[in-house]
């Protein structure tokens, strides 16, 4: 049974007018018989369109998505999951420090990204590399930050998968959970200010919502009324913690009416849902200047990062089971349906990816790292004196030992 | 010039800032149509409206978190946190996003909008949750400013200066003399320049060294000495980071004694980088051990408040043992 999107984003509970002092026990809300709202007396319901054969379900009504979009956004699903596959194989060669994988995941992180305005501002986590790559950043551009070459804009600071783009609006990845989702408030709030049309969208998993941080986003941007989209990626693990471990509620979704939030559920492995409901989303964002919480269901099909083993703690029989729900699959499915894609034209796609990653992977794992002086740089606007006496000071070290320090002992800026 | 309390300079310098630039936006508990529990936000809402002054929920990491966004996205954002003793729930985006936000992002993005006002200090009977001095926590943390004003004087151009930094700086207003202190304040936009120390007065025989409320308590520990005979010179560090100690080295080989007053406890307060530091550079010069008169170390009392400040005979007494020496 399916339902149609519009019902699925809630009624926004009445709300007093800024004049007004909310009271907990207004007249008409009083009751005189003791009774609790149980806590789970309400369960969100899920919002999908496609079956896995690529079908519709019966009386799903499919969102306006032309043959350039779909196109631009099944090639983006394609491209993440090799460069996954093979930036996981290059972490075991030993030719890349870390790596973390998105696979089983990419109708979420492409298809978020396919129903905003290019420019409208990404806040992520660091499991969204699909959405980077369907607005467009080069497989040069992730070589570089994740072999921490000198061309990394990040200029070599950050562990392999913290990505950024200034220029395709998708801000820095930062390791501490959680923290870009009041970012993302604040960020959007100076996009109301400047009154660009523009939005915030921030990407966090089920376990990142039990920080406090998510709690804070939510409330200060109910209350100031900002155009931002809370995406959570629900995807079952916070590395080895099941969901049922992280929380004892209907999911993440029902927590936005708490904040009075818009909220709705989507199945992740669906690209039309997550397109569609992220439209609506951003409608109600930028028109309303209303926040809307998503909660996106789907499954880490592969480790939480290089370092992890699941096999501990999750059985295989469950991973087959998310496999055969696979969001390429079906989006391909429905691909060929639409007589837009063929199976030809898919293994040619994949081929070409492949060839592509490896050659870039080749050239850019060559590039040195960046150059000694970057150490003390972007620290403050200009380094202050105090810094400025201990790089030299570094310096002076170092040439005195340069076989000790290879990388940097023959690169040093003269005085 | 006008006469103005330290709150009235603080109120000053936001005005002139947010009439100055329409990005500069004021924000914090209670900040909005009340104007802040001290009332530094007076009057700003009603100026510039709710858009640009207003109230947020009671929740320190998010205002920070929002303020950090809000810079990000290129506003100037002016966060108050009510008392610098809540601090401590934005620890994490203060010391893990805004100091590092430029840094790890290879200067792409930045936060150097952030100003993040707050009370800081004792002496007001207010017990160990609010009466202390963080400084030092922010001190070992690189990407951050940390700047406290001494007077009105400099409370307006210090807080000016802040607003306009290219980075984030956290300004500890001294809450003990937010009233207090009254002094002619220019009613012209000036601006103090950060990471300088001010040599107050001059003098040959010890360097005292101290910021923000302490000062006072440095300047009647210096009018009790001088009736001994002892020339002392005193400095205001005004910036913890970075901090100016080219101006503080050149004192010291000059007097070649120091001493430096913090409220805050002694076990690593910033007195304790401070004499650290001057050893390493004036070894040869000094004649005495450099002294630190600071706050005992336990949780900032309330009945025996007045035995645990560093106040002026605390000071006046570790002069004379320098000088004696």
């Amino acid at each position: 049974m399916t339902i149609h999107l519009g019902i699925l984003f809630t009624q926004r509970i009445h709300k007093n007018n800024e004049e007004e002092v909310m009271t907990a026990d207004t007249k008409n809300r009083a009751i005189h018989s003791l009774r609790f709202i149980r806590g789970d007396e309400l369960q969100i319901p899920t919002y999908k369109v496609l079956k896995q054969d690529g079908t519709p379900y019966k009386g799903a009504k499919l969102p306006d998505l032309d043959k350039h979009t779909a196109l631009r956004i099944y090639k983006a699903m394609v491209r993440t999951r090799v460069l996954d596959e093979r930036m996981l194989a290059a972490q075991r060669q030993g030719r890349l420090s870390f790596y973390m994988q998105s696979t089983g995941e990419e109708a979420t992180t492409v298809g978020f990204a396919a129903a905003l305005d290019d420019e409208d501002m990404i806040m992520a986590q660091y499991r969204e590399q699909g959405a980077l790559v369907y607005r467009g950043f080069t497989l040069e551009e992730f070589m570089n930050q994740l072999f921490s070459n000198e061309r990394d804009y990040g200029k070599g600071r950050q562990m392999p998968i913290h990505y950024g783009s200034s220029k395709l609006h998708y801000m820095t990845i930062s390791s501490p959970l959680a923290t870009q989702i009041p970012q993302a408030t604040g960020y959007a709030y100076g996009q109301k200010l400047a009154g660009d049309g523009k939005c915030t969208v921030t990407v966090f998993g089920e376990g990142a919502a039990s920080e406090g941080d998510f709690h804070a986003a939510l409330n200060m941007a109910s209350v100031l009324k900002v155009p931002v989209i809370f995406l959570c990626r629900n995807n079952g693990y916070a590395i080895s913690t099941p969901s049922n471990e992280q929380f004892a509620a209907d999911g993440i979704a029902p927590r936005a009416l708490g904040y009075g939030m818009h909220t709705i559920r989507v199945d992740g492995n669906d690209i039309l849902a997550v397109y569609a409901a992220t439209v609506e989303a951003r409608r109600i964002a930028v028109e309303e200047n209303e926040p809307v919480l998503i909660e996106a269901m789907s499954y880490r099909l592969a480790a939480h990062s290089s370092s992890d083993d699941p096999s501990g703690y999750r059985s295989k029989k469950e991973e087959e089971n998310w496999a055969s729900k696979d969001p390429l699959s079906r989006m391909k499915q429905w691909l060929l349906l639409q007589e837009w894609w063929s199976e030809d034209e898919d293994k040619q796609l994949y081929d070409i990816d492949r060839r592509d990653v490896l050659a870039t992977l080749k050239e850019c794992e060559k590039h040195p790292i960046p150059k000694l002086e970057e150490m003390i740089t972007d620290v403050y606007d200009v380094p202050p004196p105090l810094l400025k006496e201990q790089l030299e000071q570094l310096k002076e070290h170092i040439r005195k030992y340069p076989e000790a320090y290879p990388k940097t002992a023959g690169r040093l800026d003269n005085e | 010039m006008s006469k103005m309390n330290l709150l009235q300079a603080v109120n000053n310098a936001l005005d002139i800032a947010m009439a100055d630039n329409p990005k500069v936006i004021c924000f914090g508990e209670d900040v909005g149509g009340f104007g802040g529990v001290f009332r530094a936000t007076s009057n700003l809402q009603e100026k510039y409206g709710r858009d640009r002054c207003f109230n947020t929920p009671l929740v320190e990491q998010g205002i920070i978190g929002f303020a950090n966004g809000l810079a990000s996205q290129g506003s100037v954002p002016v966060a108050e946190i009510q008392f610098a003793d809540y601090i401590f729930p934005a620890f994490d985006q203060i010391v893990n996003e805004a100091a590092k936000f430029r840094y790890r992002s290879g200067d792409l993005f930045n936060v150097g909008g952030l100003t993040i006002r707050t009370p800081y200090g004792g002496g007001i009977a207010g017990g160990h949750y609010h009466s202390q001095s963080p400084e030092a926590y922010f001190a070992q943390t690189p990407g951050l400013k940390v700047v406290v004003p001494r007077n009105p004087h400099q409370a307006k151009g210090l807080l000016l200066a802040a607003i306009r930094d290219p980075n984030p700086v956290i300004f500890f207003e001294p809450k003990r003399i937010y009233r207090a202190s009254v002094g002619e304040v220019p009613d012209e936009d000036y601006q103090l320049p950060l990471g300088s120390a001010e040599v107050v007065k001059e003098g040959s025989d010890i360097t005292l060294l101290a910021w923000g409320a302490q000062m006072e308590y440095l300047e009647m520990a210096d009018q009790l000495a001088e009736k001994d005979g002892i020339s002392c010179e005193l400095i205001d560090l005004r910036t913890i980071v970075p901090w100016d100690i080219d101006t503080v080295v050149a004192s010291v080989k000059k007097t070649g004694r120091l001493l430096i007053t913090h409220e805050a406890p002694y076990t690593g307060g910033f007195g304790g980088e401070i004499s650290a530091a001057i050893q390493e550079r004036c070894f040869l010069h000094l004649e005495s051990p450099i002294a630190r008169v600071a706050g005992m170390d336990t949780p900032y009392p309330l009945a025996l408040e007045k035995e645990y400040i560093a106040d002026h005979l605390k000071i006046y007494e570790a002069i004379k043992q320098s000088v004696n020496f």
